[in-house]
């Protein structure tokens, strides 16, 4: 007895594609700054304080936009600090991403404090009309967020960005060979520093989701990792758009598959339950992204290296 | 080159400077709330003297979550405020939040007592093994640890009847929901925990025999997006009353955004979900904490296990809402009632297992031995209990 009908497919299929936006767009973030070969470690602490700015902006002005907007801002500023600190002044990018997701974390917390006992102002439900109407498929795919649909969007857009355009090269050569890009005359410090910043305003707008849509609430730490996971899966699927898309769904899909089968009873310690999301989405993408070949074309081969012009 | 050299690293160790100065500002989690008072009191010494000639009695609080999750450690700090405002200048509190437990716990509590702390609550059960570790150590210094069962000649446990609160608001669920079928997002599988679930379902069922809970585990206390996505799963699965024994509102305001109806767990939730709120099970650790402290105060503390309920203030039912019919609010006042002068007893016979076998045989009453090594489920309840406790 699996109990799985449409209906329920349905409302497992919303819950995923909802579940899968925040990693998602974290991860498309990350994927952007790590391929101009920035590794930020500090995803965590942006989308933290992406959260509260978007949070305290939709509480104040009672509006999506603005609060969606007030994320991107906060989580852009937060890794500008960081772009500064390791494009110009060569910190160690581990430890100075490390040190970023502490301060996002303390100043979230900071910040946030009156506002756990404050609430959003009623928003309206977003429906796609007609489309969400139609049986199965509407429930299922037509009664999200826009963001949802503009991730999705964004993920398209930004692998014909990359292999596609011009500026897509260009950011692909700052982050294979600096020092090529820089004898070219491009200016590899501010291009960083911008593909840093894109990154943080998408980590910004995954925090701000969290707070505004997912779990509309603020309460201290509530991205809960999500940030760290986000970072792993870019890895996972070695720079890739689709490939993030797809392991952020398939991450968001084992998360409700497994609830849903513990709501059921089936005789698997929870424990395990609980693992499997991580379990799927590493074996999945390790087996499609198995070819030692492709990782090495994928992997930005100056990650994580400073970039001194000059030298 | 060696100019272009000894300037970059100058840069470096710049970076690394305001780095650290970052993670200096971040790092301080302590908090010293009363150090204004400690002063005071130690410029006139006369009046404390006889009971703590060393100036104020230091009492230190480890959380697991912050202080702002609105829940668990909120309900702790409240208490800790009660205390502050009870013994005024007699007493210094401090706190630690987000410690995490398992050994980490431990450098934290041996910290606290380095500090010369000599009364320290650990609020949370992993904290159990750490803290016996430093009360073996420090002799002298007397623990407080709760939600768990290991004691030391100078380490009490202490705990609420959380699932008196559970049964009451099982009773409401009982009563409010349409479909039969009600869930539960559970945090640890431990039995305080599975205890809450079976005493959730065993008040829904009287007043519904028919119903059925549902659960699932996030394995964590404190993950609102992993709440929500759990809290999601149950809705989606037909439930429509959900009850959580997880820190966050997440549970209440995914059931406000399905409209359906919860509960808030800990301390009082109405606000994260006016319209799904049915009512908030609190646990009051102020009654306990001012004892404890007297208790210390007074030369009078001793080890052992303390596990307080409706009967001494530490657990209630509050915000009832107005959606609760009448006769179903006077049920619950009428339990509360019962709960409190002791003519009410919630785990008595006959109780069935999940396969319909007896646990508790008619007219037995369960002892908190029963109570405390709860690891299974009771008729209602679908699913197995995750095992490996």
């Amino acid at each position: 007895m699996t109990g799985l009908t449409a209906d329920s497919l349905a409302l497992l299929i919303a819950a995923t594609l909802n579940a899968g936006t925040v990693l998602a767009l974290a991860s498309l973030g990350l994927l952007i700054n790590e391929r101009a070969g920035v590794l930020n470690l500090g995803a965590e602490g942006m989308m933290l304080v992406a959260a509260i700015a978007g949070y305290a902006t939709g509480v104040q002005t009672g509006s999506d936009t603005l609060a969606f907007a007030a994320g991107a801002a906060a989580g852009a500023a937060m890794a500008a600090l960081f772009g500064v600190l390791v494009i110009w002044l060569n910190t160690n990018q581990y430890a100075t991403g490390l040190a970023l997701s502490l301060f996002g974390a303390g100043l979230s917390a900071f910040v946030g404090i009156t506002y756990t006992q404050q609430r959003l102002p009623e928003r309206p439900h977003f429906d796609i009309p007609v489309l969400a109407d139609l049986p199965f498929v509407g429930p299922a795919f037509f009664r999200h967020h826009p963001l949802v649909y503009l991730t999705v969007l964004f993920a398209i857009g930004l692998t014909w960005f990359l292999l596609r355009s011009r500026g897509g090269l260009i950011l692909r050569a700052v982050g294979e060979s600096p020092e090529s890009a820089h004898a070219l005359g491009y200016s590899v410090r501010p291009i960083r520093l911008l593909a840093v910043m894109v990154g943080g305003a998408l980590c910004g707008l995954a925090g701000a989701y969290i707070s505004l849509v997912y779990t509309p609430l603020w309460v201290e730490g509530m991205v809960a990792g999500k940030g760290w996971i986000a970072l792993a899966l870019t890895t996972f699927a070695t720079w890739r758009p689709a490939r993030v898309l797809l392991g952020a769904y398939l991450f968001g899909g084992v998360t409700m598959l497994q609830f849903q089968l513990q709501g059921q009873g089936v005789q698997i310690p929870s424990q395990w339950l609980t693992m499997l999301p991580y379990l799927a989405t590493i074996v999945v993408l390790v087996l499609i992204s198995r070819n030692p070949m492709w990782i090495r074309i994928n992997m930005p081969a100056s990650l994580g290296k400073p970039f001194h012009p000059g030298a | 080159m060696s100019s272009t050299m000894s300037k970059r690293s100058l840069l470096k160790m710049a970076g690394w400077a305001s780095l650290a100065a970052t993670a200096a500002l971040v790092g301080c989690g302590k908090k010293d709330e009363a150090a204004a008072p400690a002063a005071s009191a130690a410029s006139e010494p006369a009046s404390a003297a006889a009971a703590a000639p060393a100036g104020p009695l230091k009492i230190a609080f480890a959380y697991v979550g912050p202080v702002g999750d609105a829940g668990w450690t909120f309900a702790h700090n409240a208490g800790r405020l009660a205390v502050e405002k009870e013994f005024g200048d007699k007493v210094k509190t401090t706190f630690v939040e987000k410690v995490p437990e398992g050994p980490e716990a431990e450098r934290v509590i041996r910290d606290l007592v380095g500090q010369g702390n000599t009364l320290i609550f650990g609020t949370t059960f992993g904290y159990m093994e750490p803290m016996l570790k430093v009360a073996a150590d420090s002799p002298a210094v007397k623990f407080e640890h709760g939600t768990g069962y290991k004691t030391a000649p100078n380490m009490r446990t202490y705990d609420s009847r959380t699932y008196e609160g559970a049964y009451m608001a099982g009773v409401i669920a009982g009563g409010m929901s349409k479909s039969g079928v009600i869930g539960v997002v559970g945090s640890i599988p431990i039995p305080e925990v599975i205890r809450n679930i079976n005493t959730f379902t065993l008040g829904a069922q009287s007043v519904n025999p028919k119903i059925k809970t549902k659960v699932v585990w996030v394995n964590s206390w404190f993950d609102p997006p992993k709440e929500t996505e759990g809290a999601q799963s149950l809705l989606n699965q037909g439930a429509d009353v959900l009850f959580q024994n997880t820190d966050s509102p997440a549970v209440l305001q995914t059931a406000e955004k399905a409209g359906k109806y919860a509960f808030g767990w800990d301390s009082d939730m109405t606000m994260f979900g006016p319209k799904a709120h049915l009512a908030s099970a609190i646990i009051n650790w102020a009654p306990y904490y001012i004892k404890a402290t007297k208790d210390a105060l007074d030369g009078t503390w001793s080890t052992g296990s303390v596990w307080w309920g409706v009967k001494e203030g530490a657990i209630d039912i509050v915000s009832i809402s107005d959606k609760v019919p009448a006769e179903l609010k006077t049920k619950v006042e009428t339990i509360k009632a019962g709960l409190k002068d002791g003519s009410f007893v919630i785990w008595k016979g006959p109780i069935l297992g999940q396969d319909g076998k007896e646990v508790l045989a008619k007219d037995a009453v369960a002892d908190d031995k029963f109570l405390g090594g709860i690891k299974f489920y009771v008729k209602g309840v679908d699913g197995a209990v995750p095992s490996g406790n």
